[in-house]
This record gives C-alpha cells, sequence and structure tokens, in this order.
C-alpha cells in the first residue's frame, strides 16, 4: 500500500470503491482507524458512528457486489457539522442547550449524501449554534489545527477544517454564515465552498441567521468540493429560499482552461489590515492567474467597510428569533430550578446558551426593537443592498474576484476570544460575500513561515460556481508548490 | 350627553385547506393530541416553512369578495412574542404588506344600508392550545392546532351598534360560506370575532380609549357583550370614572363582560420580514384565475333571485342565507317546478322539518327533483296540497320519491266523478237537515258538506271536483 487511504481524494476513493478495487468497509476502516490514531490530539469529532459507518459501508459494498450501479459518493467517508438534523446520534449545535437532543429527521443535504452511497463518520465540532470563528465557542470541546496543536482551527466549522486537514476524512460538510466554512478552511489549509445563498436546501440545518446561512464542503480538493457540490445542491420543496435551476456538473467543468478569464482584485481588500504574510501569499496565487493569460483587473467595493456592521446586526437580529424556540418547553434542556413559566424561560436560557450566543441574541433583540429598527435594522438591509450593488458593478469588470480569505493565518487559543470585536474582523473578507448572496471559496496558497496555511478566497457572480470552481482548480494545477502534510500526520 | 359607539372588528378565521399553512400535516379538528403534527409545526430546529399555495388562493378569493386590493407583492414577517402555545416563539404573519387591503363589505340594518371599510385581511399561522386541566400543576400543549391556516380580517373603526356589528358578522360568514373557504364554526374555533370598543360624545371626531373584547362563542352572544360593553363605557363616563384599554371577556351566563388583561406597556413584537420565505408575489393572471373561479356571492345571488324568479326581496333574502340552500332551491326549479312554489315550498315546508331536526340541508334526504316531482303531482290533481304536506313529511323521513309513497299509501287523489257523486250523495242523503237549511238560504253549511266529504274519503277527493259535484247536487 503506496497510500493510506485516508489521505486519497474522494474521487480516487468513490473511483475505487465502484470499480471493486477496495471495499468501502475497508475505505471506512482506514478511516476509523485514523481517526482512532489522531483524533485524541485534535478534537475534531464529537461524536463518531463506528456501528453505523461500518453499517453504510458494509450496504454500498452489498450494492456494488449485486452489481447494481454505485451513487457518486460511492464509500466516500464524510463528517458533518454538529449542526446538521441526523436521525443519528445527537444533534447539539454544540450547546449545552442541545446536548442531548436527537433530531426526529435528517436534514435534506444528509439524505442526498447518503442517496449518493456516501458513508457518515460522524459529526464534528463547531462554535456553539455557529457563532464565532475559532470554534473556542464550543460547549463540548477544544479543536485544535492540525498545523499547529496551539492554534485554533478557525470557525464555525473548525471541526470540519480540523478533520478534513488531519485525514479522518476527505469530505466534510459545514455551513457558512458570514465565513464559517472558508475561514477554518483557509486556516487549515483546507478547500472550503460557500455556494450562492439558495444553492443548497437548508432544510434541517439548524439556523443561525437564515438569510446568510449556506451549506458547502471542506475538501482537500477542488474536485472533491465540486463533486459533492454536485450532490447537495438543487431545488428542495421543503426549503422556500433553495432555487430551482438546472441539474449541474461542476465536476465535467473543470476544463483547465481559463482563457478569457478577467480576475478582479479590490483594493479595499489588500490593506494594512491584511498580515503581510498573507498578502504575500495571496498576491503569488494571483501571479498564477497572470502568468497564465488571465486578466487582473482593478476593482473597488467601496462600502466593504461597513460589512462587519451591517452583518452584525442582520445576523444578530435572524438570530434572536431563530433561537427563541429553545425555550425547554418542547425539547432541549430546561433548568431543572424552574418553578414559574419565567423562569423555565430565564433560567433555562441563561444556562443552556453560552456567552457568545447571549451576547448576539440580546444585539438582535435590541437592533429589532421598536425605536430602533429603522435605526439600525432597516438601515443595514439598505446597506446591505449597497454592498450587493457594489459586486453587481464589479462584476461588470471582472468574473471572479480574488482576494484573501482571512486577515492573519490561525492564532493561539485565547489570543482573540476575550475581544468580540477582535474575534468579529477575522471575517472582514468573507462576509460581504454572504451579505451579497454570491458564492465564494477559500483555497490553501501556501504556508506561513510558521508553518501555518494562507487561503486565496475567489468569489464568483451568483449562481456561477461553474466559473469559480474552473479558476480554483487551475489554480490548484498550476501554483506549483504542494501544501504538504500538517505535523500531525 | 348623548354618546356614540365606535366598534371595530377583527375576525380570525381558519381556512379549510387540507393541510397546515405552512407544512403538510392534516387540519382536522378532532384529532388526538399532538397527533397532527410534525417537525415543521412543532418548530424543530433546521425545519423550514413552506407556504400553502391552496391558502393564498382561499384568502385571495376572500380579498375579492370583500372588495379588497390584492397586494402584487406582499411578504410574511415574524412577530416575536415568547408563550408556549407558540413552537418557535415567534408567529409568522404578515405586518406591513398584507395580501388583502382597502376593501369594503355592505351590510343592512333595520332596512338600512352601512358600509364597512376593511382595513386590511392577512395570512398567519394558529397557536396550540394550551390546557391547565392535566393535575399536579401541569400543563399541556396540543399542537395540532399550531400552524393552522388562518386569516384575520380587521375592519375600519366603522361600526356604530352591536346590531351592525352583529349584520356585520353575518354577512361575513354569509361571504365566507359562500366561497367555502371556512367551516365558520364559533364552537370549534374556526371563527373568531374581536371587537373594539370605545364610546364617545356624539359630534366628537377624536376616540375614546377602546376595550378589546374577545373570547366570545358566538355571533349573538358578540351582539350581546358589544351591547354590554357600550352600556358600561357609558356609565363609566356618566359616573366621571376613566375607561381603561384592556381585554375583556364575556361571561354568557352573567351576561357580563369582565376584565382579562390589563393592559401592560404595548408588546414590542420585533415585526421583521421572514427569511425563510419569499415573498407572496401574486400577478395579474393568478387574481384573474381566482376571480374567475369565484360563485356568484349573496348580493349579487339575492338580486338575480329577484329578476330571474320574480321573488319578493324577502323571499330572495331567505332562500339566499346560505349557499346550499340557494343551490337546493335552483335545483328544485330547474327540475321544472314553479318558481314562486317552490320558493314557498322550500322555505316553509322544508324549513320547518330542517329547523325541527336542527339539520342542514346538505344532509336532507328529499333530493330537489323529489320535491320538484311533488310539486308536479300537485299542480297535475294527483294530490291536494294539503296531502301534499303529509308526503313531504314521508319523503323526509325516507328518501322516497313522491310518487313511490302516495302509492304507498294510497294517497292518490279522486277525480273519478262518478265515485265522488256517489259520496256527496251519501252525505247529503245523511243529513236532510243541514240540505234544508241550505235550501233556506243558509249556504254557510256547504263547507259542513265538502269536510263531511273530504273526511269520507280520506282527504283524497279533488276538492275542486268535490265543489262542482256538490253545488249541482244541491241545486238540483
Amino acid at each position: 500500500m503506496t497510500d493510506a487511504w485516508h489521505w486519497k481524494s474522494a474521487r480516487e476513493i468513490r473511483d475505487a470503491v465502484s470499480a471493486g478495487a477496495v471495499s468501502a468497509t475497508q475505505v471506512v476502516s482506514d478511516h476509523l482507524a485514523r481517526i482512532d490514531d489522531v483524533d485524541g490530539r485534535v478534537d475534531a469529532f464529537t461524536q463518531v458512528w463506528r456501528d453505523m459507518a461500518l453499517e453504510m459501508a458494509g450496504a454500498v459494498d452489498a450494492k456494488i457486489a449485486r452489481g447494481e450501479t454505485p451513487g457518486p459518493l460511492a464509500g466516500v467517508p464524510v463528517a458533518l457539522k454538529e449542526l446538521f438534523c441526523t436521525r443519528e446520534g445527537k444533534t447539539s449545535c454544540a450547546s449545552k442547550m442541545l446536548e442531548n437532543f436527537e433530531s426526529p429527521y435528517d436534514a435534506t443535504v444528509v439524505k442526498k449524501l447518503a442517496a449518493a452511497d456516501a458513508v457518515f463518520l460522524g459529526k464534528v465540532n463547531m462554535d456553539e449554534f455557529a457563532m464565532g470563528s475559532s470554534t473556542e465557542n464550543s460547549a463540548i470541546k477544544t479543536t485544535k489545527n492540525p498545523w499547529n496543536l496551539n492554534c485554533v482551527p478557525g470557525g464555525s466549522s473548525g471541526g470540519s477544517a480540523a478533520a478534513v486537514a488531519a485525514g479522518e476524512c476527505p469530505i466534510s460538510l459545514g455551513s457558512d454564515t458570514g465565513g464559517s466554512i472558508r475561514q477554518p478552511a483557509c486556516l487549515c489549509g483546507c478547500v472550503g465552498i460557500k455556494p450562492t445563498y439558495g444553492r443548497v436546501s437548508r432544510f434541517g440545518l439548524v439556523a443561525f441567521a437564515s438569510s446568510l446561512d449556506q451549506i458547502g464542503p471542506l475538501t482537500r480538493t477542488v474536485e472533491d468540493a465540486a463533486l459533492t457540490l454536485d450532490v447537495i445542491c438543487g431545488k428542495d420543496p421543503m426549503d422556500a429560499t433553495s432555487a430551482d435551476l438546472p441539474a449541474t456538473d461542476f465536476v465535467g467543468g473543470l476544463t483547465g482552461d481559463i482563457s478569457g478569464l478577467r480576475v478582479g482584485l479590490p483594493r479595499e481588500y489588500f490593506t494594512e489590515a491584511l498580515n503581510a504574510e498573507m498578502r504575500e501569499k495571496v498576491e503569488r496565487a494571483i501571479d498564477v492567474y497572470r502568468a497564465n493569460g488571465a486578466e487582473i483587473v482593478d476593482i473597488s467595493l467601496p462600502c466593504s467597510d461597513y460589512a462587519i456592521a451591517v452583518y452584525y446586526i442582520i445576523c444578530t437580529a435572524e438570530a434572536s428569533a431563530n433561537l427563541a424556540r429553545f425555550d425547554g418547553v418542547r425539547y432541549g434542556f430546561r433548568h431543572p430550578d424552574a418553578k414559574t413559566m419565567q423562569e423555565m424561560y430565564v433560567l433555562s436560557k441563561s444556562a443552556g446558551f453560552g456567552p457568545e450566543v447571549q451576547r448576539r441574541i440580546m444585539l438582535g433583540t435590541y437592533v429589532l426593537s421598536s425605536g430602533y429598527y429603522d435605526a439600525y435594522y432597516l438601515k443595514a438591509q439598505k446597506a446591505r443592498a449597497l454592498i450587493k450593488k457594489d459586486f453587481d458593478a464589479a462584476f461588470e469588470k471582472c468574473d471572479v474576484i480574488a482576494g484573501p480569505t482571512s486577515p492573519t493565518p490561525s492564532f493561539a487559543f485565547g489570543a482573540k476570544s476575550d475581544d468580540p470585536l477582535e474575534m468579529y474582523l477575522s471575517d472582514i473578507y468573507t462576509i460581504s460575500v454572504n451579505l451579497a448572496t454570491l458564492p465564494g471559496m477559500s483555497l490553501p496558497c501556501g504556508l506561513t513561515d510558521a508553518g501555518l496555511p494562507a487561503g486565496l478566497q475567489l468569489i464568483a457572480r451568483p449562481f456561477d460556481e461553474a466559473t469559480l470552481l474552473n479558476a480554483a482548480h487551475f489554480y490548484e494545477k498550476n501554483r506549483g508548490f504542494d501544501m504538504g502534510r500538517p505535523p500531525i500526520a | 350627553m348623548e354618546y356614540e359607539a365606535v366598534i371595530g372588528m377583527e375576525v380570525h378565521v381558519e381556512i379549510n385547506s387540507r393541510a397546515k399553512v405552512f407544512c403538510g400535516c392534516a387540519t382536522n379538528f378532532n384529532a388526538p393530541p399532538n397527533t397532527n403534527v410534525c417537525p415543521i409545526c412543532l418548530g424543530m430546529p433546521g425545519a423550514l416553512p413552506v407556504l400553502n399555495r391552496d391558502m393564498v388562493d382561499k384568502s385571495i378569493a376572500v380579498g375579492l369578495a370583500l372588495n379588497c386590493q390584492i397586494s402584487r407583492w406582499s411578504k410574511m414577517d415574524r412577530k416575536n412574542y415568547f408563550y408556549p402555545d407558540l413552537a418557535k416563539n415567534y408567529q409568522i404573519s404578515q405586518y406591513d404588506l398584507p395580501l388583502c387591503h382597502d376593501g369594503r363589505l355592505e351590510i343592512e340594518v333595520d332596512g338600512e344600508r352601512r358600509v364597512v371599510g376593511i382595513t386590511r385581511a392577512h395570512i398567519e399561522e394558529d397557536t396550540a392550545r394550551n390546557t391547565h386541566t392535566l393535575g399536579g400543576g401541569q400543563s399541556g400543549v396540543d399542537f395540532n392546532r399550531c400552524g393552522l391556516p388562518l386569516l384575520e380580517i380587521v375592519t375600519e373603526p366603522d361600526i356604530r351598534s352591536a346590531k351592525e356589528a352583529y349584520a356585520y358578522l353575518t354577512a361575513l360568514k354569509q361571504i365566507l360560506q359562500y366561497l367555502d373557504v371556512s367551516d365558520c364554526n364559533m364552537e370549534e374555533g374556526s371563527l373568531r370575532a374581536e371587537a373594539n370598543i370605545s364610546i364617545r360624545p356624539k359630534g366628537e371626531a377624536a376616540f375614546g380609549v377602546k376595550t378589546e373584547v374577545k373570547n366570545v362563542a358566538s355571533f349573538s352572544g358578540t351582539q350581546k357583550a358589544i351591547e354590554f360593553e357600550i352600556a358600561r363605557q357609558e356609565k363609566v363616563l356618566r359616573e366621571g370614572g376613566v375607561i381603561e384599554q384592556e381585554t375583556r371577556g364575556w361571561d354568557a351566563d352573567r351576561g357580563v363582560t369582565f376584565t382579562q388583561r390589563k393592559k401592560e406597556s404595548a408588546h414590542d413584537y420585533r415585526y421583521f420580514p421572514e427569511p425563510d420565505l419569499t415573498p407572496v408575489v401574486v400577478d395579474e393572471t393568478w387574481e384573474q384565475r381566482i376571480r374567475e373561479q369565484m360563485p356568484e356571492l349573496p348580493a349579487a345571488r339575492r338580486k338575480r333571485f329577484e329578476s330571474q324568479y320574480g321573488l319578493s326581496p324577502y323571499d330572495a333574502h331567505v332562500l339566499t342565507l346560505s349557499r346550499s340552500m340557494a343551490d337546493y332551491y335552483e335545483a328544485v326549479v330547474a327540475a321544472k317546478a314553479d318558481a314562486k312554489k317552490a320558493a314557498n315550498w322550500v322555505m316553509v315546508e322544508l324549513q320547518a322539518l330542517l329547523s325541527g331536526d336542527k339539520a342542514a340541508i346538505e344532509h336532507c334526504k328529499i333530493t330537489p327533483e323529489n320535491l320538484a316531482a311533488l310539486l308536479q303531482m300537485i299542480d297535475g290533481g294527483a294530490i291536494s296540497g294539503k296531502i301534499a304536506k303529509d308526503v313531504v313529511v314521508a319523503m323526509y323521513a325516507t328518501g322516497d320519491a313522491p310518487a313511490t309513497i302516495v302509492e304507498k299509501k294510497g294517497l292518490t287523489q279522486i277525480s273519478d266523478s262518478s265515485v265522488i257523486e256517489d259520496a256527496v250523495r251519501q252525505i247529503l242523503d245523511g243529513s236532510p237537515d243541514q240540505v234544508t237549511q241550505y235550501k233556506a238560504g243558509k249556504t254557510k253549511v256547504f263547507g259542513f258538506f265538502v269536510g263531511q266529504i273530504m273526511k269520507a274519503t280520506r282527504g283524497k277527493a279533488n276538492p275542486a271536483l268535490v265543489n262542482d259535484i256538490l253545488r249541482r247536487e244541491l241545486e238540483k
């Protein structure tokens, strides 16, 4: 065996399993062994579904033995962020509020992955209710960055990124409200894509901010991201906001041809706020496009400065309503000391939610309150429209926008956790993409001197994931270096 | 000083869609607690609402029937408040852009026409039902009702009396039933009326402080509650008191309203647009489609009954009170019955039978065709009108055709002159005193002879023939 199955791509695994070169059971066993081996140090997994994984793998093997056509993710191990509803195991959202919650149904994406013959390894850690940029807000455990165990994996899909980076699974599913797929992908040296709002059904994704949330994969290759997206996207009758568009073939769109591609560089993304080493890596990545005939265009996104303020009004407003249902009445944590209805609400929420979640609920309640609505929520909605307009104008001049994913590489535990505003700046380059409902992705583009990954962010027009993935794939094939594996390997 | 009442009505109507407004759960009333539920109406994590199109169709129909503007673009909003009967702790409703707005409904009170402005009609989801009768300090929540499709219809403060409020509710219910969009069953809560009541010195433009009366189980109860409330407010003001803004309930047994909830500082519902749902866009084609499917509404049907069937305004009014009654009447006429006679029979004989049974005409065993056949038998002289009244009772009980009943009971009218002649002679022969009286000019005894003859023929003798033959025999 030249290389363990756990370092193979999803595509390689799928092809080998489908061809009968390896059994799904063997692939899955290999990954379970890998989890046993490294997860004690990485702490990405919150639940490992050993029995279920082997059962699902056995079913795939049986299907192939019967001569049936295996699905496009046959035997591919997948990890799910803690906020996807699954009938198997718990759906805790990394919160004490839901620590024992079992969902009565499977999320649409979970059903789609299962129908494609993927195999679930279990669930991975996150910031509580997806609120955070370091996964330090998890009520379950502290996930480490496989490139440096003293550093954060990013967040909120930190467990998803760390698991993929550490070779525990080739695909993990995350969710991205303001950068929660792309920023941890960047910090852990993975590929992470947030599709256009409406591309992927949100049914069964525990909501943080409904107008911003979108599901996407974290992988080690662009092709695997395309492969996963082809499986999970599409109109869902259970999600009114999912888009009804023709079936996709993102994998088939990875042509290696970028002739005529115009790459826009927003000047607002290359300022002092950007760490010098990150900037250098990103500029070198852009050179790959320049050197291969792409047209590099200077663009401006003048409203970028308002993005964080707008985001923290809209996302908290929506979250304050979305999280209202966690009240101890029907499910989840109910404080044992509560004697009255009022106490049930106050005590359960105070003890069930962590400080960042409580902060956001209070912020959101405030900006929606009578007398403040116009000044905050309504104004933020207007600013959101302007931010979208900036992108519309920019896409007159270019086909993809390139820039950094994160202003800094990964940082040490505790470095920003006492300063929420500093932590919020981690998403300074990713938030606008959610506000403008665009597709965006992060690609590894080198390591800093300290050995921490840097990430290139690409952004495309609404529903133009094909161009986005093709451009990303081109970079990946032509960047001229190998990211290598994190030292945990 | 004379006072004037200012009343606005808010009516919540459960629309009779087969599915709830945002999920596929059933909507039947009597299901065991928490059986018509799913992750969506239970507000489980990750579940999303999808708007039921049938609900929108029916809401547009109501809007059109109430002469409303239908919004080309409206949206759903979240109304935030905490209560255990609200699964998500927000209610999906419509705030500033309702589906229907600016309509009007004409009502008639004591022969006088009045127009009630309809401010808006908007879509929302019903809440669950809390129960506090489980014992042990426990409360229960039944989520079967949570997510039922509700249309809230709000009037302008145009109503001036309890009677007008009653007339408004009756006219509204009539329209809803014509449209077949709701059961309108107040006992099951599928129609809930709330009245906002204030009074002011007559002639004054400013409104007084209002109270809200809710949870009344019938229209007549609502009328009584409003009457009481107007009198109560007047008494308070005359005695120099002030009206407090509050929600009041109605004690039907004692016939009084009572304080339910004092208005604390106004509730801040923190409305904002529901991000899980796309805007409701009703283009002209959609509105037109609903318009074309609309049945004839009560007012139009009333007028047509007057002109087409030559009915009096009163008869037309009574026959169009319910769509099913009007449909029945028209089916009788269509089966070739005389329009005016059919009207009388439906309104008097049939209605009496139904009322006696508290039955709805939909469940009446007499088919319109059979009722028409009965009327034809009277016209054709096969039975008398008097016999027909007995026949219709039998038809009501059995559903049999009139001919079958007449035959079975031997009720066919005797129109054979020789048979009647025999009967007449027999009676005259047996009543020499009365014959003498008649011949002496006391013609009143004619009626006595008719009665005797009918008695002898068990009412089956053709009355016209009896008259003719009797007169002829007496004149001999």
